[in-house]
């Protein structure tokens, strides 16, 4: 077996931090559009937040979008033009706070659309902040206390909430913290493009990921911190397949 | 061929823009405006086009940067509130520069005001309203015929300059009827192929529509450079008015919109009166129309401006006039209108002081 670079990866290096995710959900959505024979009828949206750049990583259409605005965007692009593949790449600032409105209509429009939501549980761009999807107790830059000291609330878990509408098609939640869990995010994300091929509906898979820079932890400890804290408030699984 | 149509301005609006070949539609309910959604949610599936209740005039606005982006003729339509709800995504087609259409059909403010008409937004569409430097092209019909023909027009606004246009109308304008002619679309340019739409990169490099520029450093300022070019062009090529009696007019009324034409009515009744007053009624208030208001100033001894705000208009008024003559005032804000009987009333009050302003010069 030989190892190579997706069409649908640009050769170029990223600006994503040692031990950071991104890259490597990046690499396994480009896997999955190669291995479907889409790219060139696939327009992609990048987010407001760490992986904005992705269009320099991307070899695709693509268009950055206002800050949690993306599954509008989408709707807009998939309205037009149905026969093309249209997905979203989003953190949980942009999916699940500012953009959560935006996020659970297109849901429960069963927009066919597929949207892959990275949850590192932090605010990754701006250095560190209290995300939605901050574990309680979880450090950050705007709970220096620990989340759940100022009345913040808890953690939203976005699939489970979804999974509650009658819109969406395919919900599962995936990580990339361990090699198995990283061929798993695969096959999900796969399914998740399947889906809208197959126009079923409103897909999403939420990928637990690694930010060590703002978690102010080592890559090693950031894998563990995936693996113990956020896989037990997050449990991975699928949440809808229809 | 063209057919008379009597329908309300909220309906004529949705007819106008489908005959214009607008294929898609996101919007939000907000009076004085409901018709439009309302329309658009059967006509649209009746010619193959996209209708979507969006979730909030936020998610309207980014349903067209998407749509535009995939090449489509698209347009929104909200009332003032909701048009404030829109600057974020404004802001972000403009900067993307991508073609749209958004229709305000204003209401009194400011917060959640009334229902009734206003003109309260001027400052909103002319000056920004979103964040950064940008601008529209807003235009601003008086009757539903010209409704229809501006409607038609902006699209090809928008096409042909790659740039959201507003029309700003009002509750009036929204809620009346009166018969159109519903003319057929014919472009007003030549209009260039659309080679920036994203539909998938078969056969094509991958292309990106953004509007975050940080590489290289200055990368932000070549854009804002572009942009300014592009905008010092409409002003170059956009001016669209009437004038009205204004050839030896000493006083001269301005208004745009449903005061316009409560003000021609003024001027109509004044000249019957003897008095030499006349008016300036702009179509598209950016780019502002400054040659009728430097070709008055030679014989207009005073200028009264009419709007349905507190002094937003005047602004632009006065910078056209390079202040050069005075400029009075009337304007109601709250969605109430100026009467015509106030209007003539401020025409003869400065009528009379041009005349006194006369007989003081001729004593000297």
């Amino acid at each position: 077996m030989e190892f190579r670079r997706p069409k649908t990866l640009k050769n170029v290096l990223t600006h994503y931090c040692p031990g950071c995710g991104h890259g490597i959900v990046h690499r396994l959505v480009a896997e999955v559009i190669d291995e479907l024979g889409i790219r060139e009828r696939t327009i992609g949206t990048a987010p407001v937040g760490c992986a904005v750049f992705l269009y320099d990583y991307m070899n695709c259409d693509i268009i950055e979008c206002a800050h949690g605005r993306p599954p509008a965007v989408a709707t807009g692009i998939k309205r037009v033009l149905p026969d093309r593949i249209v997905f979203t790449y989003q953190g949980d600032g942009d999916l699940a706070a500012i953009g959560m409105a935006e996020t659970i209509h297109a849901a429960n429009r069963g927009e066919n659309i597929t949207v892959i939501f990275v949850n590192n549980a932090i605010y990754g761009m701006t250095g560190g902040q209290m995300a939605p999807t901050t574990l309680m107790g979880q450090w950050s830059t705007t709970s220096p206390a620990g989340r759940g000291q100022l009345g913040e609330g808890g953690p939203i878990k976005v699939c489970e909430m979804l999974s509650a509408l009658d819109g969406p098609c395919y919900l599962e939640r995936v990580a990339v913290s361990t090699p198995k869990d990283v061929l798993r995010t695969q096959k999900a994300i796969r399914k998740a493009f399947e889906k809208q091929i197959d126009g079923k509906g409103f897909s999403l898979v939420e990928v637990l990921s690694m930010c060590p820079t703002d978690w102010k932890l080592s890559p090693k400890e950031a894998v563990e911190f995936v693996n113990e804290k956020m896989k037990a408030v997050f449990p991975l699984g699928v949440f809808k397949d229809r | 061929m063209s057919e008379k149509i009597l329908l309300k301005g909220n309906e004529l609006l949705v007819e106008a823009a489908i005959e214009a070949d607008c294929r898609f539609y996101a919007g939000y309910p907000i009076t004085p405006q409901n018709e439009v959604p309302e329309r658009m949610s059967w006509r649209m599936p009746q010619v193959g086009g996209v209708f979507i209740q969006a979730e909030s005039e936020i998610a309207a606005i980014n349903m067209l940067f998407g749509a535009s982006a995939a090449g489509a003729r698209c347009m929104t339509s909200s009332s003032s509130p909701g048009i404030s709800l829109k600057q974020e995504g404004i802001s972000y087609i403009a900067a993307a520069e991508l073609p749209c259409v958004i229709v305000n059909m204003q209401r009194g403010g400011p917060g959640l005001g009334n229902i009734r008409a206003s003109q309260g937004d001027y400052f909103q569409s002319v000056k920004g309203g979103g964040h950064g430097d940008y601008r529209l092209i807003v235009l601003t019909p008086a009757t539903l015929q010209e409704l229809y023909d501006l409607t038609l027009n902006a699209f090809d606004y928008a096409d042909f300059y790659r740039n959201p246009v507003m029309i700003l109308g009002d509750g009036i304008l929204g809620q009346m009827a009166e018969p159109a002619e519903a003319h057929p679309y014919r472009p007003l340019f030549n209009l260039p192929p659309k080679d920036y739409i994203l539909d998938g990169c078969r056969g094509r490099a991958p292309r990106v529509i953004r509007t975050l520029f940080l590489r290289p450093s200055d990368s932000l300022v070549q854009h804002n450079l572009r942009l300014q070019k592009k905008y010092a062009r409409m002003q170059r090529e956009i001016s669209l008015y009437e004038e009205f009696e204004t050839a030896d007019a000493e006083v001269v009324v301005t208004a745009y919109g449903i005061p316009g034409r409560v003000a021609k009515g003024a001027v109509k009744r004044a000249r019957r009166e003897g008095l030499k007053a006349g008016l300036i009624r702009p179509l598209c208030v950016w780019p502002f129309p400054i040659e009728p208001y430097k070709r008055a100033v030679k014989k207009a001894k005073s200028f009264l401006v009419v709007e349905m705000s507190q002094g937003q208009f005047i602004e632009d008024v006065k910078l056209a006039l390079e202040c050069r003559r005075p400029v009075a005032f009337l304007g109601k804000g709250g969605g109430w209108y100026p009467s015509e009987e106030e209007i003539l009333e401020q025409i003869r009050h400065l009528a009379a002081a041009c005349l006194k302003g006369l007989k003081t010069q001729r004593k000297a």
